[in-house]
């Protein structure tokens, strides 16, 4: 555990002081919304209605959403696979995701990729995200949102790049490369480099040999901080932080996350290598019920209110799941289109959509 | 009009896609100061500036993860790798980033990767390769290799306009060897299309780069034993024209494919295997490939002379096949 290394904010001075009860609500249905479409594919799963590997983020919505939360609604992010949370929290319709589950035909990739390996690249000035997907290849979007942080200061636009990288992926060559870079070139990127304790069956122990990752960014000479991830004020606190910082001019930040996949590397994998000990601790330290107490004890809001959330989001990851499971597979006619530009064989647009806790007025 | 290197071509095209195009840049190790390795990005940081011209740390997969990044923010980075044979460390950036983008999200890649690549200057296992044939599996990337200083600046303005990533391969051997008077206006040369560079019926060879010149030669002095070679230069590898080397198959009945890279695996056997498929008929005999030997590229001259197909190998497989 990192709670040594936790960098202490007076409660007053920090970010999240600032949220208003809308953005603490809005909080929790996104940590909610991403569990229940998860429950919602898995079922789907089971019943042979979802193309491929399903990669569960139990136990990481939590700082998934509040890392993404700091961000402006036109910065860019690029999530791993379990950060199903962080693009819901762009404003990511729960459709799409459900349409890249099933591989449909009007999915965001065409049938062409699965799960968030999807993008979304608005116009600038547009009040809508920019998303690359990921590849499997883990490590590289760290090169390639160094680069969308590269031409936000070369075209003078005040975005900042959001990166995901997991504990697995800070060991390859292309991480080392790209914060290198980043760093060199003081671009404004947050990397949050998730510790959720195994890469596949791979304890963090055999991936570094360091304390904690983001002692990785010590290599850098950039600014990094540790953070409880199951702790979703702490994570909006670090972010916000971050966020703020790389906007400023200040170059990248690295954000170490602590947490814990509560769950296989798949739905295939029972994760027998993972000690019971060590998944009865993190049970107790689930996100979504820390943040939950929080908002009671705070007098943020009472069971009642927070279980109409939880009809609300249940009820949405239900009726969106429908919508997809309706929808056509792809015409295998078109395998061949969109390889290079000037077919007008291309995606539709990603649907970017607001929470009923939306705040138009907030500068989120 | 004064004449031009082929280096200089390149350089003409840099400078003037970066004035009439302000999303364009390069971006490479040592392509500031003093202008490359090679010199071919010189002048233009005094021109445009450091956040136009960026020098990197040692770091190809950052250098095309960075451009692919710059290219879905709207910009059309020209990266360059100080040698190409040091592309084998971005591979995984160009191959399962860059080429699956567009076909995976629709989000294109306009970028180009250039670097001197090609041997014959003694320049060792690795500073020589060829590496196309490791790409042409790829689908999603084009891949240009130009013969001559006027395609070297078409071809490279055609590339930096061009949609989606273009791998643009200079024979650092043709550098400073080659001269020629340029057009003063705009011009490109359309990517994908192939050129006769010598008519002839007796015999094709297909062939790009630096061996246009060595198939020249050979065809020069083939004329002089009563064999017409006609020499195709690809100028394209990816997407081939087929058109033209089926049309030129259909004209002389008979083909060698002369590459640079070793034989084993090289775009020889495709363009071989494409004639074999769609010009069968036409056939007056075995498609040959004349190509490289296949061991890394060795360090001394004798070695690498020896490794290096050249005008006598070239002769001597076209008289083999004539006399079929």
């Amino acid at each position: 555990m990192a709670t040594s290394r936790k960098t202490q904010t007076a409660p007053d001075r920090a970010p999240s002081a600032a949220l208003t009860r809308n953005q603490r609500l809005e909080l929790y249905y996104y940590a909610r919304l991403t569990r229940d479409i998860e429950e919602r594919v898995n079922i789907l799963h089971k019943q042979g209605k979802v193309t491929g590997a399903v990669y569960r983020s139990l136990g990481q919505e939590g700082e998934s959403v509040a890392t993404a939360y700091a961000l402006r609604r036109d910065d860019a992010l690029s999530p791993l696979t379990r950060n199903l949370g962080a693009l819901l929290t762009m404003g990511v319709r729960p459709l799409v995701m459900f349409l890249q589950y099933m591989a449909k035909g009007s999915s965001a990739a065409r049938g062409r990729d699965l799960s968030n390996h999807f993008a979304n690249i608005p116009a600038p000035g547009a009040d809508a995200p920019m998303l690359i997907g990921p590849v499997s290849p883990l490590g590289d979007m760290v090169a390639v949102m160094s680069g969308v942080a590269l031409a936000a200061k070369m075209q003078k636009r005040p975005l900042v790049a959001m990166v995901y990288v997991g504990d697995g992926a800070t060991s390859t060559g292309v991480f080392h490369e790209a914060m290198n870079f980043a760093a060199v070139k003081r671009v404004p990127l947050v990397v949050i480099a998730e510790d959720n304790k195994f890469a596949y069956s791979t304890p963090v122990r055999q991936q570094m040999a360091i304390a904690h990752i983001d002692q990785r960014a010590d290599a850098y000479g950039i600014r990094h901080q540790m953070v409880d991830g199951n702790d979703m004020v702490a994570v909006y606190d670090a972010a916000k932080q971050a966020v703020d910082a790389a906007r400023r001019g200040e170059g990248p930040v690295l954000l170490g996350i602590d947490t814990m996949r509560m769950k296989g590397h798949a739905a295939h994998d029972d994760m027998r290598y993972v000690p019971a000990d060590m998944v009865e601790t993190w049970t107790k330290r689930d996100p979504i019920a820390l943040y939950r107490a929080r908002l009671k004890r705070d007098g943020i809001a009472k069971d009642a209110e927070l279980d109409e959330i939880d009809r609300i989001t249940k009820a949405y990851a239900e009726s969106e799941s429908q919508l997809a499971t309706e929808a056509p597979e792809p015409d295998a006619a078109t395998v061949t289109r969109g390889l290079f530009g000037g077919d007008p064989f291309v995606p539709t647009s990603v649907e970017i959509v607001r929470s009923p806790f939306a705040d138009t007025k907030a500068v989120r | 009009m004064a004449e031009v290197t082929f280096l200089e071509a390149i350089r003409e095209a840099l400078f003037e896609e970066m004035a009439r195009d302000e999303r364009v840049f390069v971006i490479g190790e040592d392509v500031g100061p003093i202008g490359g390795a090679f010199r071919v990005t010189e002048g233009l940081l005094a021109e445009f500036g450091d956040s136009r011209v960026v020098d990197t740390p040692i770091s190809e997969s950052a250098i095309i993860g960075a451009s692919i990044g710059a290219a879905y923010m709207g910009l059309r980075p020209v990266a360059e790798l100080q040698f190409i044979d040091f592309i084998t460390t971005c591979f995984d950036m160009i191959t399962s980033v860059a080429a699956t983008s567009r076909y995976r999200t629709g989000a294109g890649v306009p970028m180009v990767v250039r670097g001197p690549c090609g041997a014959g200057v003694s320049g060792g296992p690795f500073h020589s390769a060829n590496p196309e044939a490791f790409f042409l599996n790829t689908a999603g990337l084009k891949i240009v290799e130009p013969s001559t200083p006027y395609d070297a600046k078409g071809l490279l303005k055609a590339a930096i306009r061009d949609d989606d990533p273009v791998l643009f391969f200079e024979h650092k051997l043709l550098y400073r060897r080659l001269k020629e008077t340029l057009p003063t206006e705009d011009y490109v040369v359309p990517i994908g299309k192939a050129i006769v560079r010598r008519a002839g019926r007796d015999l094709t060879i297909v062939t790009f780069g630096a061996m246009v010149h060595v198939a020249l030669e050979a065809a020069e002095a083939l004329a002089g034993e009563g064999v017409e070679a006609e020499v195709l230069d690809l100028r394209t590898l990816a997407p081939l024209d087929r058109e033209a080397i089926l049309t030129s198959v259909a004209r002389t009945s008979k083909v060698i494919v002369l590459h640079e890279a070793s034989r084993t695996g090289g775009i020889g056997g495709e363009i071989a295997a494409i004639i074999g498929e769609e010009a069968f008929p036409y056939l007056d005999g075995p498609v040959m490939r004349v190509a490289s030997l296949d061991v890394p590229v060795p360090y001394s001259p004798p070695l690498e002379r020896a490794f290096l197909p050249n005008v006598e190998k070239l002769m001597a497989a076209a008289k083999r096949l004539i006399r079929y």
